[in-house]
Parts: C-alpha cells; sequence; structure tokens
C-alpha cells in the first residue's frame, strides 16, 4: 500500500459537483448552473481546482456574476485556488439543461426549451412554424409568440390566448 | 507564422471585433426609444448579444498582438481610420425601416459569414464563430419576419421600408470585395473570401424581398467603399466621440 506523504485534495471533484448544484443562476434564482449544463469539467490541477464553464450568451452579464459566486462557494469550502477557465467550443446548448432544471424553470413560470438538437439551418427561415409552446400557467398550448427577445438575453415573450397571461420561454438554443 | 500574416491575422479579427461593436453601439441608442416595448427589449437584446461578441474578438485581437492592450484599449482608444467596420454599420439609425433594414442586411450577411467561419483551421475564430452564430440565428430570423410584415404591411410601411433599402443599397458592396488581407486569410484556411459569400447573400435576399413584396436595387449600381481600410463616411466620428468619451475624457477609469 502506498501511503502518499502529501496531503490530498481537500475535497472531491463529486463534492464540488455537489457545491456548484448550490450556484444559482443570478436571473433565474430557482435554478443551479449545473441545472443550466454550463459546468463542462471539474478538475483539480495540484493544488488548483479549475472549473470549466461553458457561456450562455457572449453578452449574458450573468456569466461575470456567476463566476464570482463559484469562487465564494469554493472559498467557503476551503478551497484557496479555484480558477475559472472558459471554453468556447462545443458552444453551449439548452439540451444540456437538466430534466430537473426544466422542471424547476416551469414551476417557476418560464416555459423550459423544447429539447431538441438545435439544427440551426432549420431556424433561420423567417416562415418556418413555431412549435407549440405550453403556457406555464394554465398548460395551454394555445400561446403566441410576442417577441423573439424577452426580459434576458435567453429568453422570448409568449403570451397565452387562453389566460390570457404574459410568460417566458426559454429558448432552444 | 511570419510576422506579416500575424499582422493580417490582427487586422482580420480587429475587422470582425469593429463590426459588431458599431453595430452593437448604434442600436444601445435605441435604449428606451424603440417604437413599441418589444421592440426596444429586442433591439438592445440583439445589442447585448453584439457588444459580447466584440468582447471575445477584441480580447482574441489584443491577444495575437501581444503588446499588451487590452479589449477596452482596443474599442474605447482607436481613432476612426483604425476602425475597419463596415459602413452600412456606422449609418445613423434613422426611422426603424432604416434600423430595421440595416439589421437585416448585415444580419444575413453575419450569418452565412459566420457558418463559413466555424470552418476556419484557426480555433479561437471557429469557436467564437460558433458560439456567435446561434445568437446571430436569432437575429436573423427576427430581421427577416419584421422586413416582410413591415414591407407586405401598410402602404406606409412599405413606402418606408422600400425607401430604406434604396438609401442603404450603396453600402452593401464592399461586403462582397476581396482585399489582401482577405486574401491572406483565405489562403491559410482562416477565413472564406468575402466575394465568396454573395451568392447565398442574394439568395436569402431575393427570397425575403420577394415575400416582403419590396423591389430590390440594381444589382449593378454603384457601391460606396473604404470602411474595411479604415475610410469612413462623416458619421463614424460622432459615433466614436460617443462611444468613447468616458475613456478619453477619464483615462483608465473602471467601473
Amino acid at each position: 500500500m502506498v501511503v502518499s506523504a502529501t496531503v490530498g485534495p481537500p475535497a472531491s471533484t463529486d463534492q464540488i459537483w455537489h457545491w456548484l448544484g448550490e450556484v444559482s443562476d443570478p436571473e433565474i434564482p430557482v435554478i443551479s448552473v449545473t441545472d443550466l449544463g454550463i459546468i463542462r469539467a471539474v478538475e483539480w490541477q495540484g493544488d488548483e481546482c479549475v472549473i470549466t464553464i461553458t457561456p450562455t450568451y457572449s453578452g449574458c452579464p450573468a456569466m461575470d456574476v456567476i463566476a464570482e459566486e463559484i469562487t465564494k462557494v469554493l472559498h467557503s469550502h476551503g478551497i484557496n485556488l479555484p480558477s475559472i477557465v472558459y471554453q468556447l467550443s462545443p458552444a453551449w446548448s439548452t439540451d444540456w439543461m437538466t430534466e430537473a432544471g426544466k422542471r424547476k424553470l416551469s414551476g417557476y413560470g418560464i416555459a423550459p426549451p423544447q429539447q431538441q438538437v438545435v439544427d440551426i439551418s432549420s431556424i433561420q427561415r423567417y416562415r418556418e412554424v413555431q412549435p407549440a409552446i405550453a403556457c406555464p400557467q394554465c398548460g395551454s398550448v394555445d400561446t403566441q409568440l410576442v417577441s423573439q427577445f424577452g426580459s434576458t438575453a435567453c429568453k422570448a415573450l409568449y403570451k397565452c390566448r387562453a389566460c390570457l397571461e404574459p410568460f417566458d420561454y426559454f429558448k432552444p438554443h | 507564422m511570419s510576422e506579416d500574416m500575424l499582422n493580417h491575422k490582427f487586422d482580420y479579427v480587429l475587422r470582425l471585433a469593429d463590426n459588431v461593436m458599431v453595430l452593437s453601439q448604434r442600436l444601445s441608442q435605441w435604449c428606451g426609444k424603440g417604437p413599441a416595448l418589444e421592440e426596444d427589449m429586442a433591439l438592445t437584446n440583439v445589442a447585448l448579444d453584439l457588444i459580447g461578441q466584440a468582447r471575445l474578438w477584441y480580447s482574441y485581437a489584443a491577444e495575437l498582438e501581444g503588446k499588451g492592450r487590452t479589449e477596452d484599449d482596443l474599442a474605447f482608444l482607436r481613432d476612426a481610420h483604425d476602425f475597419h467596420n463596415f459602413l452600412l454599420l456606422e449609418q445613423p439609425n434613422g426611422t426603424y425601416a432604416d434600423t430595421l433594414m440595416r439589421q437585416f442586411l448585415f444580419d444575413t450577411w453575419h450569418y452565412q459569414y459566420l457558418q463559413a467561419l466555424k470552418q476556419s483551421t484557426d480555433q479561437q475564430i471557429a469557436a467564437i464563430a460558433e458560439k456567435s452564430l446561434k445568437e446571430v440565428t436569432y437575429h436573423l430570423r427576427r430581421s427577416s419576419d419584421l422586413v416582410v410584415r413591415l414591407g407586405d404591411g401598410t402602404e406606409l410601411s412599405r413606402k418606408m421600408m422600400q425607401t430604406a433599402l434604396e438609401e442603404l443599397w450603396p453600402f452593401t458592396g464592399e461586403m462582397f470585395i476581396d482585399d489582401e488581407i482577405d486574401v491572406a486569410m483565405q489562403a491559410a484556411g482562416i477565413s472564406p473570401l468575402s466575394s465568396a459569400l454573395k451568392v447565398a447573400w442574394d439568395t436569402h435576399l431575393a427570397d425575403v424581398m420577394h415575400a416582403a413584396t419590396l423591389r430590390l436595387p440594381d444589382a449593378n449600381s454603384w457601391m460606396q467603399k473604404g470602411g474595411k481600410q479604415g475610410v469612413h463616411t462623416e458619421h463614424m466620428g460622432y459615433l466614436l466621440a460617443e462611444m468613447q468619451f468616458l475613456q478619453r475624457a477619464y483615462p483608465g477609469a473602471q467601473w
């Protein structure tokens, strides 16, 4: 049996994944960064804990806050040298969002993105028919797109024709 | 990489950055003034995507240059002749029809160009293109849709869209002119030739204009050029004066 003379990492990567599951999206506090699917990797490189994240939208102001929050949470668990690495490719997709994350979105009043491999060529056409999006309030699919762009970069604005409530739709991306 | 090649690549990435930076600045001027709340939000969302993309391009340009300049230095501390964006993008916002038509003409180019750029042999360029393309797909879908709705709309909206198209048309030519940098980048597998995008651009444009009942201007009419070489229209200085004021007045100021 080999006994290492050096002290091992202060936490396993599994444990760190678990902690990251408690870091919320600042704009949508019901879902965590792991629900969003933006954490690509957690690894120890010597004494340094490297967290690789994929930005959602290029200009999303929440990304800076998320990086700060991750650093803060890891510090609070005694990890002194966290470092955040941004990875652009493969580009983040809503397909990476967890099922639990989607349920939480729905419960929060935001229609979750429809599961799809985002085929860019199929959504460029202006005449493409929009898929039916269920209203997160009443469940009706008699809904209407008001604007491709909503209260944040990741959402579109919809209106329900059954209950007449407006709602956000997390765009497939 | 030879020094010439590195300089060309730096200039090339700056062009990509300047295009999205300048259009983002123009769009942000609509903030709080959009013709409807949804349109105001859409314009500022697009501006936000574009500034995010500009940051990625400027950061990469700064890294290629390797002289210690940052993304902010490149955006805020260069003068008009050092900006190499298309003339189309610095044109004033005008009416909402003008803004929308400018957006549509650029989105169509941007979408096609990023599609090609995803194949770049430069991994960082390909990654930024892949990321940007997802956002630009939504931009193009929205601007195509609105051009159709307003073109094939009321008599007044149709007239305004037609006028906007004719006034912006002379600024579309330079998007497809190859220069020394384009040729060098294409030879290195880094980018497509600008001229190679023309057919796909024409096709989408003709399709949307037909649905919008708008008349395409003469393809052989006289075209403006110079933006890619830093020779700008009279509007550019004013745009930069506003955009760069803070850094010029209070050098080094930070949030």
